[in-house]
């Protein structure tokens, strides 16, 4: 089991997405969870969403290349499926940023190497406002310095250090990881009393 | 000082500290379902790695399962796919299934606790956000993706990183009328939609000291809709009564021995915890959503609020769930109409939400125009509602009886609104198109405010509805 390679910048385009508590649901409707794969819900990312919102960034051409995602609070709360962060970078997103996660989106995103900085309100309004007047521009996300560039500026950003350090290893799946020290992993359940049948 | 029921099942479960810094934290208990779980026996395949620990990974089926038809091949062909993969995997790997053949099957978080699964002390995982409902029993219970899954089919384990605590006390006798789902619906209106991140909720107090297994369910189930992802009630005598004598459960000398166990991993009296919150009972109203998150709630009394009341990026969230839901600021929620109403899922589909629903229908019809089903949480839910009649309370009134599932919650089975129907559900999202429609309109309340909405056609207070029938 090879470990994943490791990740640390992030460049390109960028997608701005207002609103707060953006759920899993909107962002990958739970018919489409109707499969044994991941295969195509690149397609289907904010469908219902972007039926209703005739103006959905989603939806718009100078977006389409974009390789950032930006967010508001809480993006992602919700259900745990892992379809939805699986179905933003089969879109083409590369990373996120936002003032706010939910945990479980987060942690989801982690594993499939998508890297989720949070930033300052003020800032990702900035970049937001940058990106909506000026759809091509370009950023440049650092994981080991935890930094958005953009113009001339560099905005600080943060990342708990697990995910830094997992991201920057090539961690970020850590099968490998978990089954290094499987005699630990047997130690530790031999001592559980409801697995050793009390 | 002291230590929480959550540094002690934390502590006792790190396998080791992770070159990144994370917990590696063994899972005492996996339980997998048709939706999250194929993706990760194929990553399983892919990375040619085995099950770990095959024992300690149960399987059922829930999501897709129709409520109505339940023969196979399913008329959907893709929950058919996903019901044979599930089948191939666990016959494959030696993973116990409660499939639709077994007298077991129902939604995994009503499976785990009735069949003695799920216990006091333990970790458990499950790709789905509503596992945190297994810290009902005082259990460290949480969701994971399918990534993650797959690692704790692998290995047994997770890396994850620490969590702050939070203390909510609910003291005081509860309302007639007046259930967990309330209270659970006032904390998070309370503390708000992303309050949870970062937190595990302890939730104590007299009111939850007094609250059967099943209500303590209904409010660690939600927890993830306050943001976090881990809610847990300590184990008392009334949690070792309802485990006591259940398939997976110890017994004899070895239930005596567990017992003392269970105790010992509650939270010490002199605990410190990262925040605290006091809630008093005896003020809490049953509560109704009006919006498109689950914070968005009101008493029953209540009306919609105005968005110019409200200050920041809340102004906006507020603005565009009254234009969702059709509402106007200021009008009262109860009236408003429905066209469905669903009493059912992981967070109310248990005997007792059944039976409370059921002594607010009793004798009384369904409203014309309304659609209203009762789809109980697992068949030996089913089951003991027949062995007490209440599937005859409800089809005499006019509810449609169905199989164990988690049917219109999400909608991935035939069951779902149509159009713009409102939607009076028992269920814990109101997120926009959740239940199937994308334009449709969900309203959580209690299993009683469900069944007084069915009946009179529209939102209405159930302790109105109940007093007066007892008035002369």
């Amino acid at each position: 089991m090879s470990d994943s390679p490791a990740i640390d910048n992030v460049a390109g385009s960028a997608i701005p997405l207002r609103g707060i508590n953006i759920d899993t649901d909107r962002i990958i409707p739970a018919r489409y969870l109707k499969a044994v794969t991941f295969d195509g819900l690149g397609e289907h990312v904010f469908e219902d969403d972007r039926a209703s919102m005739p103006n959905h960034p989603f939806s718009n051409p100078s977006y389409r290349q974009a390789a950032i995602l930006l967010a508001n609070e809480n993006f992602g709360s919700g259900s745990s499926r892992e379809h939805a962060p699986q179905a933003l970078r089969r879109w083409g997103i590369r990373a996120c940023v936002a003032e706010s996660f939910s945990e479980i989106f987060r942690g989801n995103s982690l594993s499939i190497g998508l890297p989720c900085f949070t930033a300052a309100h003020s800032d990702i309004e900035f970049v937001m406002r940058c990106v909506e007047e000026s759809p091509g521009t370009y950023l440049k996300l650092l994981v080991s310095d935890r930094t958005l560039r953009i113009l001339d500026k560099t905005l600080t950003l943060e990342m708990p250090d697990g995910m830094r350090d997992a991201l920057l290893n090539g961690q970020w799946d850590p099968t490998g990881m978990l089954l290094d020290r499987f005699e630990y992993v047997r130690a530790t359940a031999a001592d559980l009393p409801y697995v050793v049948g009390f | 000082m002291g230590k929480t029921l959550l540094e002690k099942v934390w502590n006792t479960h790190t396998v080791r500290t992770l070159p990144t810094g994370q917990t590696q934290l063994f899972i005492g208990l996996h339980l997998i379902h048709e939706v999250t779980s194929p993706q990760a026996f194929d990553m399983l395949r892919s990375c040619g790695a085995k099950v770990a620990f095959p024992e300690r990974t149960y399987a059922t089926v829930d999501h897709i399962v129709p409520t109505l038809d339940q023969s196979r091949p399913f008329a959907d062909a893709l929950a058919e796919r996903m019901m044979a993969a599930l089948e191939r995997n666990c016959a494959e790997y030696g993973i116990r299934f409660s499939d639709l053949t077994t007298e077991h099957q129902g939604i995994v978080h009503v499976i785990g606790p009735e069949l003695g699964l799920t216990q006091p002390g333990m970790t458990i995982a499950c790709g789905d956000s509503h596992t945190s409902t297994h810290g009902a029993f005082g259990a460290v219970a949480f969701g994971i993706g399918s990534s993650q899954v797959r690692d704790v089919l692998a290995s047994q384990c997770l890396a994850i990183d620490p969590l702050k605590i939070r203390r909510i006390t609910v003291d005081g006798a509860l309302g007639p009328g007046v259930y967990a789902k309330d209270v659970i619906l006032e904390i998070i209106a309370r503390l708000g939609v992303t309050g949870g991140v970062g937190y595990a909720y302890e939730y104590g107090g007299s009111a939850i000291d007094a609250m059967t297994m099943d209500e303590r369910m209904t409010i660690c189930n939600m927890s993830i809709e306050g943001g976090a992802r881990i809610g847990y009630v300590n184990p008392d005598a009334i949690t070792f009564e309802y485990i006591k004598g259940r398939l997976f459960a110890p017994s004899g000398d070895a239930f005596d021995r567990a017992t003392a166990w269970w105790s010992s991993m509650a939270s010490d009296a002199d605990s410190s915890y990262d925040d605290e919150v006091v809630i008093e009972g005896a003020a809490i109203e049953p509560r109704v959503t009006w919006g498109i998150h689950p914070g968005q709630s009101v008493g029953v009394q209540g009306r919609i609020p105005d968005p110019g009341d409200v200050e920041g990026a809340e102004r906006a969230s507020v603005r565009e769930a009254i234009e969702f839901m059709g509402f106007k600021a200021g009008t009262p929620i109860s009236g408003t109409k429905i066209d469905v109403a669903f009493v059912g899922s992981c967070t109310n589909s248990r005997l007792s939400d059944l039976r409370e629903a059921s002594r607010v229908v009793r004798g009384h019809k369904v409203a014309g125009g309304v659609k209203a089903l009762v789809v109980p949480g697992s068949k030996a839910v089913r089951l003991a509602a027949e062995r007490e009649g209440l599937d005859q309370i409800f089809e005499d009134a006019g509810f449609e009886w169905r199989g164990a599932g988690c049917s219109m919650c999400l909608a991935m089975n035939p069951d779902r609104l149509n159009g713009r129907e409102v939607c009076a559900s028992s269920s814990n999202r109101n997120f926009k198109g959740r239940q199937g429609s994308p334009t449709g309109r969900t309203l959580l309340m209690s299993p009683a405010m469900v069944a007084a909405a069915a009946l009179a056609g529209e939102v209405t207070d159930v302790r109105e509805m109940m007093s007066r029938r007892t008035d002369p």
